[in-house]
């Protein structure tokens, strides 16, 4: 069963009459046919026009669809010998980072990322991809590893943002997001970053700040969620009832087209028509596709000239093409 | 020196304004334990109050005044950055609060940077401007801390970081966000020199500036109370449907939880500063007479004839981590 978002619904409504109609195929004329394609170019047109003109707002539900390709489809899609390695070697685990070494396209790579859960279990299993201070040090954890062995880092990020919890700010949540961001400024090897779904703040960025930051052309990334920004910016119509994500999400800036723009991002992986969860498939081999070229980029920089390269690059943003 | 450019005499109107804003109301009230303290008692307590030592806030120009030997103390300008590149508008454009916070601080953003001595030591130290839109971090802040890490590594100096900030300035979105990379790369630069970095964290430090540069120093000192976190009270409240225990996100709590090396009144903090900046440059350690090192480097200023300098080896430490003061008495005179 597919999901459709709210703005999807005319395209619901017509892949509807398209299925009753192909129950009705066997018994029926040539004109059932006829209709039948009528109407599937009719719903590819009406995809393709909503899908090249999504507000921020709506790719904000795209990148949350429950059906997008997750850190574990990008895995089982792209690698093999993934072996999960766990813990923080302090603390405990936290599954809302999953990470581990594994073969992709002929390499070993060490690949981490959030994961958000598919169904209630695995959801709470991981978190919601909300990750905890644990999850960070694990992070930093795999990829003084992956420095070790001189594989490439790929990170991928879809988060809304670090756990808020008692726990977290405990065992010093801004302490591991810090710090895991100065390990992959700090990184002797290439770190390829892709946002995938949700670029929520501090928490995205920790593992994020790479060689070459990409993002999935419906994903999102901000300083802070609209909502949240809503409700502080917009606190009084917010407070009368008036939901202002929307315009929090127009205002930020939060769409892959405008951080291509600001200088903040270096690439668009562009999704199949419809977004990344109407083709899976094809979502995770163009984002291999994406994260080959990279690694083939960078792999033979010196640690240093990969750390100048990041340096260098983060130092410009904001300096250059900003108008 | 091409930094001299940079520096503009420190913010002598802004003195006198506070002054005559305070001339209009006599007494504060402290919020803690609602004593009634005069004025003029409050500024030379550095508004701490003196019957509960609550610390209050205090000014950017104040507190660098009070840091800085004999309160003299260079300002260093902020680089220039883009206005307004998402052309942002919540319920106000972002520009007209912009404007309005400059005209009320006389600041160009909300971190003010100053070259001077602490206890005899050349440092550069950034001060978050709290009434600066909530000390929120944007490219202006970002720029600033960059600048004034470089100002530590081309000086030789130690870097000291005041935070206080309610986290990003939501209004620049993604480019706020991105600060905390650059300044985490402002703070690499300063410790890959050799240079020490020193944090202290005033209240309030949470969101994105306490998970970036605030929590990266060599040294992590703490005012009293101060609330320090990542997530602000309220969202974790929300989010875990629990009051928080008392004291939680507190300066002290944060020492328990060994994420703060010490907790210091604001009225002793230069004096700290003053020993962990002297021990890390070896600065005003005496000198063994019999240990006098026998030529002087030619750049050497009269500041360095103070230094220890027991052997060959001590005195390549020296010099490498020499203080350059040379053009600072002048312009601080
Ligand atoms: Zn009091």
């Amino acid at each position: 069963m597919r999901t459709y978002l709210d703005f999807e619904k005319p395209i619901a409504e017509l892949e509807s009459r398209i299925e009753d109609l192909r129950g009705m195929e066997k018994s029926a004329d040539v004109n059932v046919n006829d209709e039948i394609s009528r109407l599937e170019v009719k719903a590819q047109k009406l995809l393709s026009d909503t899908y090249s003109n999504l507000t921020r707002w709506q790719k904000t539900s795209v990148a949350r669809h429950a059906q997008r390709p997750h850190f574990c489809d990008y895995i089982e899609g792209l690698t093999e010998d993934f072996t999960p390695l766990a813990g923080d070697r302090s603390f405990g685990e936290d599954e809302a980072i999953v990470g581990g070494p594994a073969r992709f396209r002929g390499r070993s790579v060490m690949f981490i990322g959030h994961e958000k859960g598919r169904d209630t279990e695995s959801r709470l299993k991981h978190n919601f991809g909300s990750a905890r201070p644990e999850g960070y040090r694990k992070a930093i954890r795999l990829m003084e590893m992956a420095e070790r062995f001189h594989m490439p880092v790929v990170s991928l990020v879809d988060t809304a943002g670090a756990y808020p919890g008692l726990g977290a700010e405990e065992r010093g949540q801004a302490e591991a997001i810090a710090t895991c961001t100065e390990k992959c400024l700090g990184l002797g090897s290439p770190l390829i970053s892709v946002i995938v779904g949700e670029g929520g703040s501090g928490g995205a960025v920790a593992i994020a700040a790479g060689n070459r930051v990409m993002m999935l052309e419906h994903s999102i990334y901000s300083v802070i969620s609209p909502e949240g920004c809503a409700s502080i910016l917009w606190r009084d119509a917010q407070a009368r009832g008036d939901n202002k994500a929307p315009d929090a999400a127009e205002a930020m800036k939060i769409a892959a087209s405008d951080l291509l723009e600001l200088g903040v991002i270096d690439q668009i992986i562009s999704e199949p028509l419809g977004g990344a969860h109407r083709d899976v498939k094809a979502t995770i081999e163009r984002l291999g596709d994406a994260v080959e070229h990279a690694i083939h980029d960078l792999e033979d920089l010196s640690p240093e000239e990969l750390r100048k390269q990041r340096r260098e690059k983060f130092l410009n943003i904001g300096r250059v093409g900003l108008a | 020196m091409n930094w001299l450019s940079d520096i503009t005499p420190p913010g002598i109107k802004k003195i006198f304004r506070n002054q005559s804003d305070s001339g209009d109301t006599l007494w504060t009230k402290c919020p803690a334990c609602s004593e009634m303290i005069f004025n003029r008692d409050l500024e030379a307590n550095l508004h701490v109050c003196p019957s509960c030592d609550h610390h209050m806030k205090i000014d950017v120009t104040e507190r660098l005044n009070a840091l800085f030997d004999d309160g003299k103390w260079k300002k260093i300008k902020l680089p220039e950055v883009a206005v307004d590149p998402l052309k942002f508008r919540d319920e106000k454009k972002y520009t007209d609060r912009l404007r309005e916070y400059r005209k009320k601080t006389g600041e160009e953003d909300a971190i003010v940077i100053g070259v001077g001595k602490v206890d005899g030591v050349t440092t550069v130290v950034a001060v978050q401007n709290f009434a600066f839109m909530g000390g929120s971090m944007g490219m202006g802040l970002g720029e600033g801390i960059i600048r004034a890490a470089e100002e530590a590594v081309s000086r030789k100096a130690p870097f000291v970081m005041f935070t206080a900030s309610g986290g990003a300035r939501m209004q620049e979105g993604i480019l706020s966000l991105m600060q905390m990379p650059r300044t985490t790369i402002a703070v690499q630069m300063v410790k890959e020199a050799g240079l020490p970095y020193v944090v202290v964290l005033t209240n309030p430090t949470t969101g994105g500036v306490t998970a970036s540069y605030a929590m990266l120093g060599d040294v992590h000192l703490a005012e009293p109370g101060a609330l320090i976190g990542f997530a602000g009270p309220r969202v974790i409240e929300q989010t875990i449907r629990e009051k928080l225990p008392e004291g939680f996100q507190r300066a002290e709590y944060l020492h328990d939880k060994g994420m703060v090396d010490m907790v210091v009144p604001r009225k002793e903090l230069r004096e700290t500063l003053g020993g962990l900046l002297r021990v890390f440059t070896r600065h005003g350690v005496k000198a063994k007479p019999a240990a006098k090192p026998e030529k002087k480097a030619d750049n050497e200023t009269s500041n360095v004839t103070s230094l220890p300098a027991p052997t060959a080896k001590a005195n390549d430490t020296v010099s490498k981590s020499g203080q350059d003061t040379d053009g600072l008495d002048k312009a601080a005179e």
